[in-house]
C-alpha cells in the first residue's frame, strides 16, 4: 500500500532497462514476443499430436485406443511444472547421448525454448486429444457405418467424413485450450525463459516498481485473451455447419 | 548410461511428507473457500440485478484471463503489504498465507463457472414450481435448485479439485516449499535432482490418477 500511496510512476517504462537492451517498454515487448512464440509453437505441436492421439482413441480394436489412453492419463495427471522440470533437467540426463548433444549443441536460450515447447505442447496434446475424441464420438456410429458400407476404407472414413465435421464442432473448445496454452506458457518462466511473467518479475526486481510491472503484464495478458477470442469468433462464423449447434439452420 | 541413485529418497521422506501436508492444506483451503465463494459468485452472476451480475462476470473473467503464475505473484505482492498495514507482523508464514488467499480466490472463479452451469442445468420448471408453492426465490434456490445442482456437479467439482491439487506445485514461483518444492530443493542440495523429480512426478501421478479413477466410478454410480 505504501508504494500505491506514493503513486504509480508509469515513466518507468521509458527508462533504460538494466540489461542495456533499450527501455523497459521494449523489455516487456520482448517478453510478449516470447510468450506468443512459445504458445504458438506449443499449440502447433499440441494440435498435431493431440489430433493423432484423439483419433487413435476412437479407432476400432483394443490396442491403439488403450495406448492413446495411457498417453492422455500420463500427461494429464502430472503437474505442468513437474513435467517442465522433467523435460529440462531430467530428460537430457537419462537419455544416453542426448544430454551432451543437447547441452553442448544448443545455447541456454534454445534449451529453454525446446524444453518449454516440448513440455507445453505434449501436455496440451493430451487435452486436445480428449476434445478430438469427444468431437468424433459426438457424431455417433451411423456416419462411420455409412462410410464403411459405401466401400470407403477406415482412413477415408476419417479423412472425408468424420474429421471435417468433428474439427468444426470442437473449434470453440480448441480456442479455450489455446487460451490455456498462452496462460500456461507463464510456467516456462521458472526455467528462465524471458517471457512476459518473467519480464514482469525482473522489472519489479530491478526497479522496485512492482505494481507498474504487474499491472502492465496483466493488461497485456487480457489484451491477448480478447484478441484470440475475437479471432476465434470470426473463425467459428466462417466454418460453422448448417444443422449443428450454432450453425445456420 | 545414467546411474540412478535413489539412496537420498528414504532419508528425505519426512520432509517430503511435510511438504505433502502443506500441498494438501493449500488444496483443502482452496476447495472449501473456492466452492463457498464460487457459489455466491455464481448466484450473483445469475441475479437479475445487472450491476451485481456484471461485477460477478468481471471477477470470473478477470481471474480466468490471467495465468495462475501471475495471480500468485500478485497476491504475494498484495497480501504482505495489506497484512503489514493492517495488523503489523503476521502470525503465520506470509508465503503460505499469500498462497492460501491466491488459490482460494482464483479457484472461486473456476468453481463459480461450474456451479453456474450446474444451476442452469436444473430445469426452469422447478423454479416456477417452487415459486408457485409460495416459496421465496431464496428458499427455492436453497431447498430445490442447489441440492439438485450440486449432486450433478460433484464429478466436475472433484475433477477441478484434482487439477487444483496439481496446480499447487506452482507456489514454487513465490518460493514456498510444498511437496514439489521440497523435492526440488532436496534434489538440488544432494545432487539427486533427476531422481527427486522423477519421484515427485510418480507421486503426483499416483495420487491424481487414483483420484480421477475414483471420480469416474462415482460418476458411473451417480449416472445409474
Amino acid at each position: 500500500m505504501v508504494t500505491l500511496a506514493a503513486g504509480l510512476d508509469w515513466g518507468i517504462f521509458f527508462k533504460p532497462a538494466f540489461d542495456g537492451s533499450g527501455n523497459y517498454l521494449r523489455f516487456l515487448f520482448v517478453g510478449l514476443q516470447w510468450t506468443l512464440l512459445v504458445s504458438l509453437l506449443s499449440w502447433v505441436l499440441a494440435f498435431i499430436v493431440g489430433a493423432f492421439i484423439g483419433i487413435l482413441r476412437t479407432f476400432p480394436g483394443k490396442f491403439l485406443p488403450t495406448l492413446a489412453a495411457v498417453y492422455v492419463e500420463i500427461f494429464r495427471n502430472i503437474p505442468l511444472l513437474v513435467q517442465l522440470f522433467l523435460w529440462y533437467f531430467v530428460f537430457p540426463e537419462i537419455v544416453p547421448g542426448l544430454g551432451t548433444w543437447f547441452k553442448q549443441g544448443f545455447s541456454p536460450l534454445f534449451q529453454q525454448l525446446i524444453s518449454g515447447v516440448l513440455c507445453l505442447g505434449l501436455f496440451t496434446a493430451a487435452r486436445v486429444a480428449e476434445q478430438v475424441r469427444s468431437g468424433i464420438n459426438s457424431l455417433g456410429s451411423g456416419q462411420r457405418g455409412a462410410g464403411l458400407a459405401l466401400g470407403l476404407n477406415l482412413m477415408q472414413v476419417y479423412r472425408l467424413i468424420l474429421l471435417p465435421v468433428a474439427f468444426r464442432i470442437i473449434v470453440p473448445t480448441l480456442t479455450s485450450e489455446f487460451l490455456n496454452t498462452i496462460k500456461n506458457s507463464a510456467v516456462v518462466s521458472t526455467i528462465g525463459l524471458a517471457e512476459l511473467s518473467r519480464q514482469s518479475q525482473q522489472l519489479g526486481e530491478f526497479t522496485a516498481h512492482w505494481y507498474e510491472a504487474f499491472i502492465a503484464v496483466t493488461v497485456l495478458y487480457g489484451i491477448i485473451n480478447i484478441t484470440v477470442m475475437l479471432i476465434s469468433r470470426l473463425l467459428e462464423r466462417a466454418i460453422r455447419l448448417p444443422g449443428y449447434v450454432g450453425g445456420r439452420g | 548410461m545414467y546411474e540412478f541413485d535413489w539412496s537420498s529418497i528414504p532419508g528425505a521422506l519426512p520432509f517430503l511428507w511435510h511438504g505433502m501436508v502443506r500441498t494438501l492444506q493449500i488444496t483443502g483451503v482452496a476447495i472449501v473457500v473456492g466452492i463457498v465463494l464460487g457459489t455466491v459468485i455464481a448466484l450473483l452472476r445469475l441475479s437479475k440485478n445487472w450491476i451485481l451480475s456484471n461485477l460477478a462476470a468481471l471477477y470470473v473473467n478477470g481471474f480466468r484471463s490471467i495465468p495462475l503464475v501471475m495471480v500468485l505473484l500478485w497476491f504475494y505482492l498484495l497480501v504482505p503489504q495489506l497484512i503489514s498495514s493492517l495488523i503489523g507482523r503476521p502470525a503465520m508464514d506470509i508465503r503460505l498465507l499469500s498462497a492460501f488467499v491466491a488459490f482460494a480466490l482464483f479457484e472461486a472463479s473456476y468453481y463459480a463457472e461450474i456451479i453456474r452451469a450446474g444451476i442452469q442445468s436444473v430445469s426452469t420448471g422447478q423454479i416456477s414450481a417452487g415459486l408457485a408453492l409460495g416459496m421465496t426465490r431464496g428458499l427455492t434456490m436453497r431447498l430445490i435448485i442447489l441440492p439438485q445442482a450440486f449432486r450433478r456437479m460433484v464429478p466436475l467439482l472433484l475433477t477441478q479439485a484434482i487439477i487444483l491439487f496439481q496446480d499447487t506445485s506452482l507456489v514454487y514461483v513465490i518460493g514456498l516449499a510444498e511437496f514439489f518444492g521440497v523435492a526440488y530443493n532436496t534434489g538440488n542440495r544432494d545432487g539427486t535432482l533427476v531422481e527427486m523429480l522423477l519421484f515427485a512426478g510418480a507421486v503426483y501421478f499416483v495420487i491424481s490418477f487414483g483420484a480421477s479413477m475414483l471420480v469416474r466410478t462415482l460418476q458411473g454410480k451417480l449416472a445409474s
